[in-house]
């Protein structure tokens, strides 16, 4: 575990990519097989479930710290982060022993069931076994809060300088289905255990936002130029008459995406499809907020079903008759995905249909008319483009529209998480409703460092009322919130929903009699 | 009552006199020199002896007394004495008495030994006046040898990989800490602002380079740089590329502080007294009414009524304490000559 909370410390201080990835690759060099598929695990975000309540966490570090529980409660607002204030606050212990990383994971997926007085005496066990920062590391893992500031991009990177192989290979081979208590890095990596996981998918190709002039892309006739859908990212594998489908996330979605189950007898074996998850009725595409909600559900019901049905717009063609075929060229790939479609026949699956053009300068009409189609913006994708795998620059890129604005006045502040915790950075923000400023939304990025603290000491100095960690200040200070999409939302007091709200600029210029209303919102919402 | 609290800062108006007052009084008890403690403007001031050259430096022009510690003297029917803080150099606890009422004035004060700074000791009394800057039970401030050895690996580490170590910290008081801590053969340039602070203070300065517009990278390459929180954000440090960071600070507790810094280290270095050394401090002095000041004044206030009985009330000051974002407590002047240098 030692190793472990070092590794995590060294990646926690740096902001360079190459140290990171330095210190990596030294820990999967140095540790052993069963520890390192554990920390592969946790640094691509499988995380363990939350193995006990917050609630008792809380009360058995308040009474381990010996304080009040007030005083427990104002210490965590302080501190931002619940693991960090558990390990600031109970005593200090010297322990020189240690314990292997896997088993103390072994015991953390193994205390879940357990009764609560177990639990406890499990908890406190370690709580006085270890010293601060594998503490931290320890209190994030049991409050479900792990997280690293690092990429998948990264972890596989680092992999592959520890054991001299390509990335793009190591991507793949840690796809899909695994569980990191029942394998180890070394089998993973081994060349027989890639191939026959039918589940397996394949890293997803992903685009940055075009950031290069036209001329830069050279004769537009190289490019395929397809509407990027607002849904979800998604891959359907058939392989030996089984359908698995993966959202970008790699999170497995075969029994959220039911329908898809047909297609075990429609698609051929060793069929991978990448395309865009979509509600789909009538002939028309069904807003994103949708199938949130329908995905949010725990059992698809039948009426679920015949409410929100789904559809992938198909983008591209990853396997053909069992054969990867990312390396081929995108013209290839997207003449055999047409083959593949039209030989389905279904419903189930559309293709995404390539814009026709012959300039430049016509791009960006084709660009605007995307949001009138529920579609965020475009793709140009370079026809003899291999599929990659991650972000990349180059071959690919998306074009967002760009988003809506509105001028809000901020209202309410509450201090931020993680490395922004002990300021005040999470808002909430209104607009005028008649003479009344009601609540529509949250943000919290988009400012500056700089101005983030110039934004904590006026709410310091501004604040009227305080609930807990939330502060209620003087409607003063005006912002523009940019946003992607708008819906109606009974459950708030405005009656919206933002979609992806987010500070753009602080309007110094602008006081809060010049801000948007609400009849500007719902007037948007009605015309989209 | 001895003491009262008003618009101008801490009185007593049996002696006329004011304890670090925000506004200009006819008479000024100074606990330390730093620049929310040490205003302009006063006619008279009285400090402890160590802070002379300083408050000279920061003030300009001003009439002067000093006192060395535990030395009396009376004004007007009441004994003044001051005793060490443990903060700062030349950093005092004020204590007045009249007529058996006891008033201790602790200013900012940190416990623990810093190895540099005269060590703070209790002084009994009926009415203890507290900071509470780290009042809160999370901050437990590490041992100073094991910070100090830490300090110092961390600049020979970064030494043996061919990059300067860039160390922040207030320039008076921490930076001379900091110096102290530092056992090591690499050269150490200085931020002209805590150059010219050693130099008021008669700290010796013959090992230091100071920073001037000639610096030449090869005169480090690699060694240390100690600077001031006014250089953060600034083109200023681009020039000891390429270099780790480090903040040493009691803030560096607190991971949130340290990343959003973009720091690649934080030294937890503190003259503040953490919340074990606040309790052990208070107790210390026997005092049943404790007024609590600048930081966590509320929680800490409430906290000594619950635990220990004390009839501890919150007093809204203007001082503030180790300010979070800046890091310093430089004058204006200071950081208005740093920005013309950078």
């Amino acid at each position: 575990m030692k190793a472990f909370a070092q590794l995590y410390s060294e990646l926690d201080q740096t902001t360079k990519t190459n140290e990171k990835v330095n210190a990596m690759a030294m820990y999967f060099t140095k540790t052993h097989a069963q520890d390192a598929i554990w920390a592969v695990a946790l640094l691509t975000g499988r995380r363990p479930k939350r193995p006990i309540r917050t609630s008792d966490l809380k009360t058995w570090a308040t009474e381990l710290a010996g304080i009040p529980y007030w005083l427990f409660e104002d210490s965590y607002d302080v501190v931002g982060d619940l693991a960090e204030t558990i390990s600031l606050l109970i005593p200090l212990q010297k322990s020189e022993e240690d314990k292997s990383f896997h088993e103390v994971m072994r015991e953390i997926l193994a205390i879940q069931p357990q009764s609560e007085e177990e639990k406890k005496q499990w908890l406190l066990s370690y709580w006085s076994r270890f010293l601060r920062d594998e503490l931290f590391v320890f209190n994030k893992l049991i409050t479900g809060s792990f997280r690293v500031g690092v990429s998948q991009q990264l972890v596989y990177k680092a992999i592959a300088k520890a054991f001299d192989l390509d990335d793009k290979v190591i991507a793949h081979k840690l796809m899909g289905n695994w569980l990191p208590q029942s394998t180890n890095l070394n089998e993973l990596l081994s060349d027989e255990s890639s191939s026959y996981d039918d589940s397996k998918p394949y890293p997803f190709y992903l685009a940055y936002q075009l950031d290069v002039p036209f001329t830069d892309l050279g004769n537009i006739a190289d490019w395929q130029l397809e509407r990027k859908y607002d849904g979800i990212r998604g891959q359907i594998i058939v392989r030996n008459k089984q359908v698995h489908t993966w959202s970008r996330g790699e999170e497995l979605m075969t029994d959220k995406f039911i329908e898809f189950e047909e297609l075990k007898n429609i698609l051929p074996h060793g069929t991978v499809v990448d395309g865009e998850v979509l509600p789909f009725k009538e002939g028309k595409i069904q807003s994103f907020n949708e199938m949130q909600k329908r995905i949010g559900r725990k059992n698809v019901s039948k009426k679920t079903l015949a409410d929100v049905p789904l559809c992938m717009m198909c983008y591209d063609l990853l396997e053909y008759s069992g054969e990867d075929i990312r390396q081929r060229p995108l013209h290839e790939r997207r003449a055999l995905l047409e083959d593949v479609i039209t030989k389905a026949n279904t419903h189930l699956l559309k293709l995404s249909p390539v814009l026709i053009t012959d300039s430049w300068d016509k791009v960006d009409a084709l660009r605007t008319e995307s949001k009138q189609l529920g579609c965020e913006g475009l793709m140009l994708k370079h026809r003899d483009s291999i599929y990659e795998t991650g972000r990349r620059r180059g071959k690919w890129w998306k074009w967002k529209v760009d988003p809506y604005t509105v001028d809000a006045v901020l209202i309410y502040a509450q201090s931020g998480h993680g490395r922004r915790a002990n300021l005040f950075t999470d808002y909430t923000f209104a607009i005028w409703d008649k003479e009344e400023l009601v609540p529509f939304t949250k943000a919290y990025s988009g400012l500056t460092d700089k101005e983030l603290i110039e934004v904590d000491s006026w709410i310091k100095k501004n604040t009227i009322e305080k609930f807990g960690p939330v502060r209620s200040v003087r409607a003063e200070l005006v912002f523009e919130i940019a946003f992607e999409g708008i819906n109606a939302s009974p459950r708030h007091k405005s009656g919206i929903a933002l979609r992806f709200p987010r500070i753009v600029r602080w309007r110094k210029d602008k006081k809060k009699e010049e801000i948007n209303t609400k009849e500007d919102l719902l007037q948007l919402l009605n015309s989209v | 009552m001895l003491i009262q609290f008003t618009n101008r800062g801490i009185y007593c108006k049996q002696a006329n006199v004011y304890i670090d007052p925000w506004k200009p009084v006819d008479y000024a008890i100074i606990t330390h020199a730093h620049s929310d403690h040490a205003r302009w403007g006063s006619k008279q001031y009285l400090a402890h002896k160590d802070s002379e050259f300083i408050l000279r430096y920061r003030l300009g022009e001003i009439s002067l007394e000093t006192l060395p510690y535990d030395q009396t003297v009376q004004i007007n029917g009441v004994t003044i004495s001051l005793h060490p803080a443990g903060h700062i150099i030349g950093s005092a606890q004020v204590r007045l008495e009249y007529k058996g009422e006891i008033w201790v004035v602790s200013g900012d004060y940190k416990v623990k030994p810093d190895g540099y700074t005269i060590p703070f000791e209790p002084v009994k009394c009926q009415h203890f006046i507290t900071e509470s800057t780290f009042g809160l039970p999370v901050y437990n401030f590490p041992d100073v040898d094991d910070l100090n050895i830490q300090l110092n690996e961390w600049v020979a580490e970064n030494a043996a990989h061919g990059l300067n170590s860039v160390l922040i910290g207030y320039a008076l008081g921490k930076a001379q800490r900091i110096l102290s801590a530092l056992k090591t053969d690499q050269p150490i340039l200085l931020h002209s602002t805590i150059y010219n602070t050693n130099e008021a203070l008669g700290f010796d300065n013959s090992r230091y380079i100071k920073f001037t517009q000639d610096f030449k990278k090869e005169q480090i390459n690699p060694g240390i740089v100690l600077a001031t929180g006014s250089v953060i954000g600034n083109p200023w440090l681009r020039r000891f590329d390429p270099y780790k960071l480090a903040f040493c600070s009691g803030w560096m507790q607190l991971r949130g502080a340290r990343r959003r810094r973009n720091a690649d280290k934080g030294f937890i270095m503190s003259d503040h007294a953490d919340w074990h050394s606040l309790n052990e401090a208070v107790l210390a002095t026997g005092a049943e009414n404790v007024y609590v000041t600048h930081g966590y004044k509320t929680v800490y206030a409430k906290w000594l009524r619950e635990k220990y009985q004390l009839n501890a009330t919150e007093v809204e000051t203007l001082f503030e304490g180790e300010s979070i974002e800046s890091e310093s407590s430089e004058t204006k002047e200071e950081i208005r000559e740093e920005d013309q240098q950078s």
